[in-house]
């Protein structure tokens, strides 16, 4: 980053908790878990069980898996349509979000919201957001509802490098470094909005720097690797628990899948996205490492699959026997 | 053990598709993410990716076929290896099903659409019919004058390409416009014939473009702003309205702003409250704004080349559902139609029944099954809802003496709050009884099958409200 980091300065960047052992292997089964989801429903979206959009977040797992377990319990999530791994990383039930994917009354919003707005007051999930950019504002009014009743929660407020170009995310930045909310910007730089790469729309494609011109101090992380992610995370958090206001974690990452299901995704190459799979793959790279470092066997990682497998199934089960809600409810949740 | 490949769903919207060609054959070995063929929608040409590991038994579809059905089996896949994927669903899993309780369930999603596409053939009996009152008319249509059936979505890229042709100062911008084609393909083509100076994709910052758009337009640049869905314009909707709306007010007629805000409007298919709504009623509340809605692709084309001319700001709303259905349109050099006037589409003598863009279609479908129940009902279209030409329908109130006006958008202060009204208060007399709204329902849209399709309004609604307002229910 050009200017000197806050963070750096005030000195609160210390890497002491690294991840451990048995966070390793949450963290690849977790990752895991949002890859099968995903792969599950975008089956169920091409039997016509899903309608819609249907936006997966397949390559992208690092960087919900490493900031949750960066989080702890009472920090506020929020982010947009892409939404089905944070609802996982946060502990939300693989069922309730698959049955609101197929539309059923058991579904996280009654079957009302869809893939694209699922919330859970419960586990501080505050959606689920449709509009490119509306939840950079209300994640730092969540921000701002922490500073006012004086505790030390953190929002962490996730957004696309698309929707970094919004207007309403700079003024959402102003205030809050101006107020020192704490809230940490998580900018998901999958290099894509839809057909658009980031250089086709960006003038600044270094997106930590964002912040510069609102003094907020911003850092890239390897948003394929858990654990850069994790001890980013972690830092950052620290940074805003202590009051010091806002900061910008930008998570270089990629989505394997098309925008949503009926993208053809014709604006990059099948070779781009193979090396990328090849190469970079979050999930195999924490394997390899596991394997490596002897924290886990092959057949200990064969496991971990065959019970995710069970349990995205079962959730897939569950989802499509579900009732539809009743025709009753169409009225229902309009006003309070 | 074998398990079928069936023809997947890749859009919201997709109902069949053509398998355009199998990148696999008979005995490969494929693993989750291969791609096993090429599938063309009416919008795009997709990837299909495997799901589960195995080997290829039988290709079920030849390539090249069209018209293959969403869940259709088009290939089936021999049983993978069963260590490597320990859980992989078997084949007979509730999730999977039967063939035909699949072929429901896809139907129930296709039927989440409002209404199913009329036949072309019937529509293009309907469209040349005569004119209302009042003195806007439409142009003459020379006889022998040859009509190609094309699409909403093909009229109205027609229409862009043929102003920006005459018009060096015309452009288009908005989101996916230019590489992509369009979000929903209606700039098809431009790019390639207009180029980058005047095809423009932007950043994902409506206030920012829209607003832009509108100062060019002020230096006398005339801007055509896509709005990937009208639903992203609620992030400009100050520009359109305190900015191209008001300056030609407020500056005593000095400056105007000649600006086109384009892009599909109203409930899609099972997209949800945040993307599925109806805005018809709020830009024609605005004085400062013309707002136009077409349902037919003739319609589209000529009243979109007249927007594009027009020096005031226009709102054109468009609807995704409609883009794909194929209409006769003239084959005329210049061929512009006159903003602010409605068209009877259809006579008749017992009703009158009013809407625009896509409900037009309904009500021509509700006509036709109340035709059977020998109720002849008058189909007015009203394709420009600011200024609304109340003439029209109070021309056809006089003669029905009933009115239905049917709409997707919300009841509370919508255009049929309007249209009853101005009926009210101009024909009064005339009426035999209440008119009735027949709307979309007064709550934000679910996205459950069952409870969208309850949420807007079908042909059996207009036919029941008929009824009331004939006294034969
Ligand atoms: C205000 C607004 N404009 C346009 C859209 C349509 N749209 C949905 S997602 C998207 C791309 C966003 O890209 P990015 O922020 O990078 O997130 P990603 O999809 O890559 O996760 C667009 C243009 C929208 N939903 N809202
Ligand atoms: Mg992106």
């Amino acid at each position: 980053m050009s200017e000197p980091s806050k963070a750096e300065t005030a000195g609160v960047r210390d890497n002491s908790k690294a991840s451990t052992p048995v966070a390793l292997k949450q963290f690849y089964a977790d990752m895991l878990l949002i890859r099968r989801f995903e792969e599950k429903a975008g089956q169920l979206y091409g039997m016509g069980l899903i309608g819609g959009f249907c936006h997966l977040y397949i390559g992208q797992e690092a960087v919900v898996v490493g900031m949750t377990a960066a989080k702890r319990e009472g920090d506020q999530v929020i982010t947009a349509y892409r939404e089905h791994g944070h609802m996982l990383a946060c502990g939300m039930d693989p069922k309730m979000v698959m049955s609101e994917l197929t539309g059923r009354a058991s579904g996280y919003s009654k079957g009302k919201g869809g893939s694209m707005h699922m919330f859970s007051a419960e586990k501080h999930f505050y959606g689920g957001h449709g509009i490119v950019g509306a939840q950079v504002p209300l994640g730092t009014g969540l921000a701002f509802a922490n500073k006012y009743r004086g505790n030390d929660n953190v929002s962490i407020t996730y957004f696309g490098d698309g929707a970094a170009n919004q207007g309403q995310v700079y003024e959402a930045f102003n205030m809050a470094e101006l107020w020192k909310l704490p809230v940490v910007y998580v900018i998901e730089n999958n290099q894509y909005a839809m057909g658009t790469s980031v250089e086709r729309s960006s003038a600044e494609t270094h997106f930590y720097k964002r912040g510069s011109s609102f003094n907020i101090p911003g850092e890239q992380v390897d948003g394929m690797d858990a654990v850069a992610v994790h001890a980013a995370g972690q830092k950052a958090i620290a940074w805003c628990r202590a009051g010091n206001g806002p900061t910008i974690l930008e998570m270089k990452t990629y989505r394997y899948r098309g925008h949503s299901m009926s993208d053809p995704a014709k604006y990059r190459s099948r070779d781009e996205v193979t090396a990328v799979r090849e190469k970079r793959d979050p999930i195999e790279h924490l394997a390899q490492n596991l394997i490596a470092q002897k924290l886990a066997s092959e057949d200990d990682l064969k496991a971990i699959d065959k019970e995710t497998r069970a349990v995205v199934n079962a959730a897939a089960e569950y989802a499509t026997a579900s009732p539809e809600p009743d025709p009753a409810e169409l009225y229902t949740d309009v006003l309070v | 053990m074998s398990i079928q490949i069936l023809m997947p769903a890749l859009s919201p919207t997709m109902e069949e598709g053509k398998l355009a060609k199998w990148l696999v054959k008979e005995g490969d070995e494929v693993h989750s993410g291969d791609i096993l063929a090429e599938i063309e929608t009416d919008k795009a040409t997709m990837e299909f990716e495997a799901v589960d590991e195995g080997r290829i038994g039988k290709l079920l579809v030849a390539e090249g076929t069209e018209g293959v059905k969403v869940n259709q089996p088009i290939a089936t896949l021999l049983g993978g290896d069963e260590k490597a994927s320990p859980a992989r669903p078997s084949p007979r899993s509730p999730l999977e099903g039967e063939p035909s309780s699949r072929s429901e369930l896809g139907g129930g999603m296709a039927k989440a659409g409002p209404t199913p596409p009329p036949k072309a053939a019937k529509a293009a009996s309907t469209l040349p019919q005569g004119d209302g009152v009042g003195e806007l008319s439409d142009p003459e249509i020379p006889e022998g004058t040859e009509m190609v059936t094309m699409t909403v979505r093909e009229a109205l890229r027609d229409a862009m390409a043929e102003e920006m042709r005459r018009d060096d100062t015309v452009f288009l911008m908005g989101e996916e416009v230019a590489q992509y084609q369009g979000a929903y393909k209606v700039s098809q083509g431009l790019l390639e014939e207009f180029g980058a100076r005047r095809v423009i994709d932007t950043p994902i910052t409506e206030h920012g473009f829209a607003g832009l758009g509108v100062g060019a337009a002020f230096a006398g640049l005339r801007p055509i702003v896509e709005f990937m869905t009208w639903n992203f314009a609620m992030q400009a909707i100050d520009q359109i309205i305190n900015s191209a709306g008001k300056t030609h007010y407020m500056s005593g007629g000095q400056m105007r702003a000649a600006i086109v805000f384009r892009g599909p409007n109203g409930p899609a298919a099972r997209v949800g409250a945040q993307h599925s709504q109806d805005y018809s009623s709020w830009y024609s509340h605005v004085p400062g704004i013309k707002v136009i809605a077409p349902y037919f692709a003739a319609d589209a084309k000529g009243l979109l080349k007249a927007a594009i001319r027009d020096p005031n700001p226009v709102i054109f709303l468009e609807n995704e559902i409609a883009y794909g259905r194929s209409f006769p349109v003239p084959k005329l050099d210049d061929f512009v139609l006159p903003i602010g006037k409605a068209r009877v589409v259809k006579p008749g003598r017992d009703v009158t029944l009013v809407a625009h863009s896509i409900c037009v279609g309904l009500i021509l479908e509700a006509a036709e099954k109340l035709a059977v129940e020998g109720i002849d009902a008058e189909i007015v279209d009203l394709r420009t809802l600011r200024p609304l030409d109340t003439a029209t329908v109070i021309e056809s109130v006089k003669k029905t003496n009933r009115l239905v006006t049917v709409e997707q958008g919300w009841p509370i202060c919508s255009i049929g709050s309007e249209i009853c009204s101005q009926v009210v208060e101009q024909a009064f007399d005339y009426l035999d009884a209440p008119p009735i709204k027949v709307t979309g329902k007064d709550v934000p849209m679910p996205y459950a099958a069952n409870l969208e399709k309850l949420a807007i309004p079908h042909v059996e609604d207009v036919v029941a409200a008929v009824k009331v307002v004939c006294y034969r229910s």
